[in-house]
């Protein structure tokens, strides 16, 4: 169990749910915030990845801030860059950086950089931003710790227009080949990209078809239900010979009705004042955590 | 000074370097070599037989190859790239973003380099690799000169902390240095001394250019010939003191005239030794089919047209 979850005894299903859904909402107030200060960055995917992050973090990793350098952890890298701000706020939440100092998103001489620095932040396994590059990196990991018989996992967290360059595939191919079952990649599937729609940009479907043809075991699950979210986790986690690629399907923006599903969302946004406001309230904050998050 | 003799039909670079990995192997036993299903044709068969378990084949995919080896120095191995130059110019953003900017200690290894690729072509023959991969933050830029060189390149790469962008040759290579030849990152080296000019060179122009130093010779000209075997980081104190000293240099490199060689060596000079410089490589126009050595005549970078350079500068010597 995650030493950071504050679990009264004995833990039921219920309370760790409760609690990494309290995570995730947390990571959402606390995305949208560092967004506000930063005057621009991509909200609508990093409100539609909370919820995976928070169970990562939460509960399914084995890394936690004493174990940062630990060679045994498990190792997470944000494929999809962009969403860095839920990187920092789940980092934020669960001890692995400050919260308030996590707000100079984006500013001079912030650790917190438009996209992860494994330079900057301890916690940052992997330099991303430039799509699909996260997932090769994934893949050099997994093999490295399977070749030097170290039992962590690797988890990774792709956007769904990132599946659109050319590197996913062939990093997918490796990924079968290798038999890597010591990986995990997410899809944080919200049909949205920058532009307009998957659909209308460049055509994913079908799918979870492309990815059964490339050898993995293939979950489709809904990407804001905690509890299937961990149970898939458990499965990939028992899978043996090839990888896992759980398809989430989320809701670009999700938490905060005038952001969902609306592309314009996904970035480069500058939110006003009342509409930080607006979104903090629609995520559950109280006036105190809004001062907090926005008078700094 | 005595000039070292050239040997003829020795191996190629590839092949020393493939050979000089090979023996490494159990020297550095977190070493892991990535291909792309070309180990025959990048030197690496040889590691492959020695240490299969540590050959990792990724498939004609070098995009997802170069990004890995960043994945798997995280985790606490040391990987080496290999491919033909061309290849890792398709995959200079991840070298760029995976290893570079993450600081990766990851090494590429680049076979098939410049017009010593031959028949192959022009689409084959990168010579813009040196400038590009120059241009990376971080990124340490080597090519060596000849097959002793080439296997203490190897080593030098591997016990060096950091990311390398290093050139063998597909063709044979005459062998310059004798067994007792010493290799150090950032240090270039005078092979032969000379009063009236200096030409620098790396790679394989490195026994063209010690050819139009006898050359020259021949019409009392005295040539110094440097073999600068780091692009990145240059020896500037070398350069700058061969300014002074010859008051006129030609570099010399089988690459793009723009960017490689000759562009870090006239960056250190202005800022150093200003002189006359000439620039002997290719004329910003891509290569042909052909034999390595029919292309060095037809792209005007053999020793003739060194030597050509050479009266060339010292007309323009103050």
């Amino acid at each position: 169990m995650h030493p950071n979850l504050k679990v009264t005894a004995p833990a039921t299903g219920i309370d760790l749910a409760n609690q990494l859904a309290q995570a995730a909402a947390f990571v959402r107030r606390h995305a949208v915030a560092s967004i506000y200060h930063a005057g621009s960055g991509h909200p609508g995917g990093a409100l539609s990845s909370a919820d995976l992050l928070a169970c990562l973090y939460g509960a399914e990793m084995n890394v936690w801030p004493a174990s940062i350098s630990d060679p045994l952890r498990d190792r997470f890298v944000l494929s999809k860059g962009h969403a860095a701000p839920a990187l920092y706020a789940v980092g934020a939440y669960y001890g692995f950086c400050d919260k308030k100092a996590a707000l100079s998103l984006r500013k001079l001489n912030s650790p917190f950089q438009g996209h992860p620095h494994v330079l900057d932040l301890p916690f940052v396994e992997s330099s991303t931003g430039s799509l699909g590059q996260g997932f090769s990196v994934a893949i050099g990991m997994a093999l490295g710790l399977k070749l030097q018989k170290i039992p962590a996992r690797v988890y990774t967290l792709l956007g769904d227009g990132e599946l659109q360059e050319g590197e996913v595939w062939e990093a997918a191919m490796s990924g079968a080949h290798h038999k890597l079952d010591n990986l995990c990649v997410l899809i944080d599937y919200n049909k949205l990209q920058s532009d307009n729609s998957n659909d209308a940009i460049m055509r994913l479907e079908p799918l979870a078809d492309k990815w059964r043809a490339f050898g993995w075991a293939v979950a489709e699950i809904d990407g804001h239900d905690i509890a299937a979210i961990l149970e898939t986790f458990r499965r990939a986690g028992a899978t043996t010979g090839k990888p896992t690629v759980i398809i989430a399907h989320t809701i670009k923006g999700k938490g905060v009705p005038y952001m969902e599903n609306i592309p314009a969302w996904h970035g480069s946004v500058k939110f006003t004042r009342a509409q930080a406001e607006e979104a903090i309230k629609a995520l559950g904050a109280g006036d105190a955590e809004m001062k907090e998050l926005l008078d700094v | 000074m005595s000039s070292p003799a050239l040997i003829a039909n020795s191996d190629s670079l590839r092949e020393a370097f493939g050979k000089a990995l090979s023996k490494l192997g159990d020297e550095f036993p977190s070493l892991v070599v990535l291909d792309a299903d070309i180990a025959g044709g990048t030197g690496v068969h040889h590691f492959r037989k020695s240490h299969p378990e540590r050959l990792i084949q990724f498939g004609i995919a070098e995009q997802n190859m170069m990004a890995a080896a960043g994945g798997l120095a995280a985790v606490g191995l040391l990987p080496v790239v290999t491919t033909f130059a061309v290849f890792c110019l398709r995959a200079i953003e991840q070298a760029r973003l995976s290893l570079c900017y993450a600081r990766r200690n990851a090494k590429i290894v680049a076979s098939h380099p410049g017009l010593d690729v031959g028949p192959d072509g022009g689409s084959a023959q990168a010579l813009e690799d040196l400038a590009a991969f120059r241009a990376i933050p971080g990124m340490t830029v080597i090519s060596p000169a000849d097959p002793i060189e080439m296997a203490l390149a190897t080593r030098a790469i591997l016990e060096f902390d950091g990311p390398v962008y290093m050139r063998t040759g597909r063709s044979p290579c005459p062998r310059i240095f004798g067994d007792d030849h010493n290799f150090e990152i950032g240090k270039g080296r005078i092979l032969r001394d000379g009063s009236d000019l200096t030409i620098i060179a790396c790679g394989t122009e490195v026994a063209r250019a010690l050819t139009a130093a006898d050359l020259l010779k021949e019409d009392g000209i005295s040539a110094r010939v440097v073999n600068m075997a780091t692009i990145k980081p240059l020896d500037t104190n070398l350069v700058a003191r061969c300014a002074r000293e010859t008051g006129a240099i030609v570099t010399a490199e089988d690459h793009n005239i723009h960017g490689g060689l000759g562009g870090a060596v006239a960056e250190a000079l202005v800022s150093t030794v200003p002189c006359p410089v000439e620039f002997v490589g290719v004329k910003d126009v891509f290569g042909a089919s052909g034999e390595p050595e029919e292309l060095a005549y037809a792209f005007e970078i053999s020793a003739p047209f060194i030597a050509a350079a050479a009266r060339r500068v010292l007309k323009r010597k103050k």
